[in-house]
């Protein structure tokens, strides 16, 4: 800086004009380069997270080989793939996949419409708005698995103690998601749906829902991880019911036997159903809709 | 210059056309977290078919909540709207609103089908076929053919405005009631904007209730303009502005009433300090 006085005022310089003519285009070269073909690929998120996969296997594979651990206390991935090959073999894990996935999918689905009847009360009548952050903040933090001695005693040792704790699991999240979304919709959207005649259930599902989707479909996510957990753990505790075991059931029996490569087959399976549907049926409904809407990047 | 009286008719004859909009004596109050705020009093005005009729006055002045009352969205504590002659009691697709803000346009669906949308719900086409063919039409006639499968978040604000302005006309609803549609716009378009609106208007004549904050835009736009003061928004005067266009802006009588309106608006300020 140049000292200046304070009582100089500073003027702008007067400069000559000038006026020029752009180049043609043509002349500059290339404008628009195509992307090769590495970075192309590199820009589809699945080939990414397969990537990321892939390298932890690598890493589990290479750790197991150099340290040289105990397979009994940390199997490494190829013999953790063959033991899920002989689960599937010689231990019906198909059939208990197919045990656990029925109960997730009944109380996922029965928390789901209790979270959608929930909210819409809650979207028409204040009180109901009231009654459902209540309950919300009551019941959303008491972990499913504590419900489930008293599911027991109520409910027997059948699948209805599993769906009861399910739609827990999955009841308030979702609600509490949806309600939140839903709240969030812009007021000039509200009245555009109004303005074309749209009232009660029929504004609920051409406005809110869709304005909404990003915060409803995370939510749903979160219901979902929550339901898994629930379901795997009440069975780790649970054990087999009368018509069968499941995946919990699948890693405790196996733990039992100290057959550790058998247990690591049951989680790697629940990892793998979960990346199945993030990546397969999450993803892909958020591609067709959130994403394409550009209301999520 | 003829002064009116509160409640009294306007001197002059009345036109021998019945208005398509009557407001009357319409009080309008909202609440906030901790006032009861009243917005308009005792405001009346008529809008005549093919009007180009401008709610002008300053932030505050309660014209957008008077265009929101008109829509529907706000119920009168005092006075009475009616729309040919009916009283308008709840939001309808005979009045469709063009807002300012950008989200109007329905981010789920494409251009195409934010007018279907509204074509189909809105009680104007039952079957999908029909409401594509004038969704087409009108998205023909505020150029964006080509862009018609394309979602909202990929077009510029002016492209959204016009996807608003083509699902409102597409209505052909009685009055199309627009909330300063063109204030978020930069200075170019807006001005683009504004003569898209009278070329449109030229071709259909449609009934148009334009709220602005630009006196410069009102006398553009409008062929009658009612200035509004403010806390709350009282009927200042009603103007004739039908003979000032982008041709004659800048002219000295364009310059001379915008001064009269600034004069208006503002000479209780100037008293006040």
């Amino acid at each position: 800086m140049s000292a200046t006085p304070a009582s100089v005022r500073a003027e702008p310089v007067e400069r000559p004009e000038f006026e020029r003519t752009p180049l043609d285009a043509r002349k500059i070269g290339q404008i628009e380069r195509p992307l090769s073909v590495v970075e192309r690929m590199w820009n589809v998120q699945v080939v990414r997270n397969f990537a990321v996969l892939l390298m932890f296997v690598v890493l589990w594979e290479a750790y197991t080989q150099i340290a040289n651990v105990k397979p009994l206390l940390f199997p490494s991935f190829s013999d953790t793939c063959i033991a899920l090959y002989k689960a599937f073999a010689d231990q019906k894990l198909m059939a208990k996949i197919w045990f656990t996935l029925q109960s997730l999918l009944i109380g996922y689905a029965v928390g789901l419409v209790a979270a959608a009847v929930l909210v819409s009360l809650a979207s028409i009548w204040r009180v109901w708005a009231d009654i459902l952050m209540t309950a919300t903040a009551m019941f959303n933090p008491l972990p499913s698995i504590a419900l489930l001695p008293l599911a027991m005693l109520w409910f027997g040792l059948g699948t209805a103690s599993l769906v009861f704790i399910l739609i827990h699991a999955v009841l308030w999240a979702v609600a509490l998601n949806t309600f939140v979304g839903f709240q969030g919709v812009s007021h000039t959207q509200r009245m555009v749906g109004q303005n074309y005649g749209l009232r009660g259930v029929m504004f609920a599902v051409k406005i809110l829902i869709p304005a909404a989707l990003a915060t409803v479909l995370s939510g749903m996510k979160i219901g979902w991880a929550f339901a898994w957990r629930t379901l795997i753990g009440a069975e780790l505790i649970f054990g087999a019911t009368s018509r069968g075991g499941g995946l919990g059931w699948h890693i405790f029996e196996n733990a039992e036997q100290l057959r550790t490569s058998q247990v690591f087959a049951g989680l790697l399976m629940i990892i793998l159903i979960g990346v199945i549907v993030e990546y397969v049926i999450f993803r892909n409904i958020e591609l067709r809709t959130v994403r394409r809407w550009g209301m999520q990047r | 210059m003829p002064q009116t009286t509160n409640g009294a008719a306007p001197a002059g004859a009345a036109p021998a056309v019945a208005p398509i909009l009557e407001v009357e004596g319409v009080t309008l109050q909202y609440k906030t977290k901790e006032h009861l705020i009243t917005a308009t009093y005792r405001v009346d005005f008529k809008v005549y078919p093919a009007d180009r009729f401008v709610l002008l006055g300053p932030s505050g002045c309660g014209k957008s909540t008077l265009l929101k009352g008109v829509a529907g969205f706000m119920r009168p504590v005092e006075g009475e709207m009616r729309l040919k002659g009916r009283r308008i009691e709840e939001p309808g697709p005979d009045r469709v609103m063009v807002f300012q803000e950008f989200d109007q346009l329905l981010p789920w669906k494409t251009v195409r089908q934010n007018i279907t949308f509204a074509l189909r719900n809105g009680g104007r086409c039952s079957r999908e076929s029909d409401a594509d063919e004038i969704a087409m039409n009108y998205i023909r006639k505020v150029k964006l053919n080509g862009f018609e499968n394309t979602y909202p978040h990929m077009l510029s604000g002016g492209m959204k405005q016009r996807v608003a302005i083509a699902r409102g006309m597409a209505m052909e609803p009685d009055i199309l009631l627009m909330d300063e549609p063109f204030a978020s716009l930069d200075a170019l378009t807006r001005r683009q904007m504004q003569e898209e609106l009278l070329q449109l208007w030229d071709d259909t004549r449609f009934t148009v209730l334009f709220v602005t904050h630009s006196i410069e835009e009102a006398l553009l736009v409008g062929n009658r303009i009612l200035v509004l003061s403010p806390h709350p928004g009282q009927v200042k005067a009603e103007l004739n502005t039908h003979m000032h266009s982008h041709a004659n802006a800048g002219s000295p009588e364009f310059i001379a009433l915008q001064t009269r309106i600034h004069n208006m608006l503002f000479a209780d300020r100037v008293l006040e300090e």
